[in-house]
């Protein structure tokens, strides 16, 4: 499945967002995920299904003003 | 102490935590500054890294109260995104809410803006607007549901400081009841006395102090610059005259011709 994680495109086997996450040696519950645009919930990431072509942000903690 | 809005803060400075010259400085600056709220923000996570969850442990262990942002989102589906992220991650329903509408200004896209808090406060966020200085802007924000505005007084990270002195006195003079931070322009102690010597609740700022020679000292001299603006206002300022008075009596002076 070809899939674009924080803008690099990737292929990986991964059915879920969990699985993903997993994957690509992602873990902590500092860590925040987006599908296309849309929160998923950390509590909803090992039911959420990916699909072929899906935009994955996946975002943590940063410096701001 | 400052209530705002039903929380108790000990300072009316909140800070930015970017820029600063390393994670140790950035702690004796939150510290010397006396603020009780900082801004974070959330950006990509490398795989496999732990940069946010080393910056998030730092912050967490300052004990004040987090004000996340939606700092460089240019529409309203990524910041209401982005929001819904922050609160997620950071445990809180405080937003700083920014839409920046101008590459070159970073000034807010003012629709978009009214839009997003729309959304955000029916979602039951505590949105905290980056404004202008307009007051129709302002109405249409307290009309969505926002109950503090937050107005810049120059571009984010211009230095400026307020360069429509008019313009924020007539903001205070129109919402007497709604608490206001100036958020964006600051450059000195003494733009943040100006401005809370106009009756402003509190500002937040970031660049000033990270980026000064002695981010620490600069922390330290905005927090007494915001608390003497505070206590100026509140302790009524003389009004300018055209004229001089003298200030010894005249009563009982000497005549010696």
């Amino acid at each position: 499945m070809k899939l674009t994680v924080n803008g690099e495109a990737h292929e990986v086997a991964a059915a879920t967002l969990a699985e993903l996450l997993a994957a690509l040696d992602y873990e902590g519950d500092w860590l925040a995920t987006a599908v296309n645009s849309d929160l998923v919930h950390k509590a909803n990431r090992a039911e959420f299904q990916l699909s072929d072509g899906d935009r994955i942000e996946i975002l943590s903690p940063m410096q701001g003003g | 102490m400052f209530d705002l809005l039903g929380t108790n803060l000990s300072s009316r400075l909140l800070l930015g935590t970017a820029q600063y010259p390393s994670p140790a400085i950035l702690a004796d600056a939150v510290k010397a500054s006396g603020t009780s709220v900082v801004t974070v923000s959330l950006r990509r996570e490398m795989a496999g890294g732990r940069a946010g969850e080393q910056f998030w442990s730092l912050i967490r262990s300052l004990g004040v109260k987090i004000l996340p942002n939606t700092a460089g989102c240019h529409s309203v589906k990524e910041a209401v995104t982005t929001a819904k992220m922050a609160r997620e991650v950071f445990g809180t329903s405080w937003i700083k809410l920014e839409v920046i509408g101008n590459h070159d200004t970073l000034q807010p896209d003012v629709f978009g803006l009214v839009e997003a808090a729309r959304i955000l406060c029916d979602d039951g966020f505590t949105v905290f607007p980056y404004t202008t200085d307009d007051l129709v802007v302002a109405e249409r924000l307290l009309e969505a549901g926002c109950k503090v505005l937050m107005p810049w007084c120059a571009p984010i990270g211009s230095a400026l400081g307020p360069v429509n002195i008019m313009a924020l006195r007539s903001m205070r003079g129109h919402f007497p009841d709604v608490p206001l931070i100036v958020d964006a322009g600051l450059g000195r102690p003494s733009h943040a006395a100006t401005v809370m010597e106009l009756g402003f609740d509190a500002v937040l700022l970031n660049t000033a102090i990270a980026r000064a020679a002695d981010p620490v000292g600069m922390a330290r001299a905005f927090g007494k610059a915001v608390d003497a603006g505070r206590e100026a206002f509140s302790s009524g300022m003389l009004e300018p005259r055209d004229v001089a008075v003298p200030s010894t009596p005249t009563i009982g002076r000497a005549v010696f011709s």
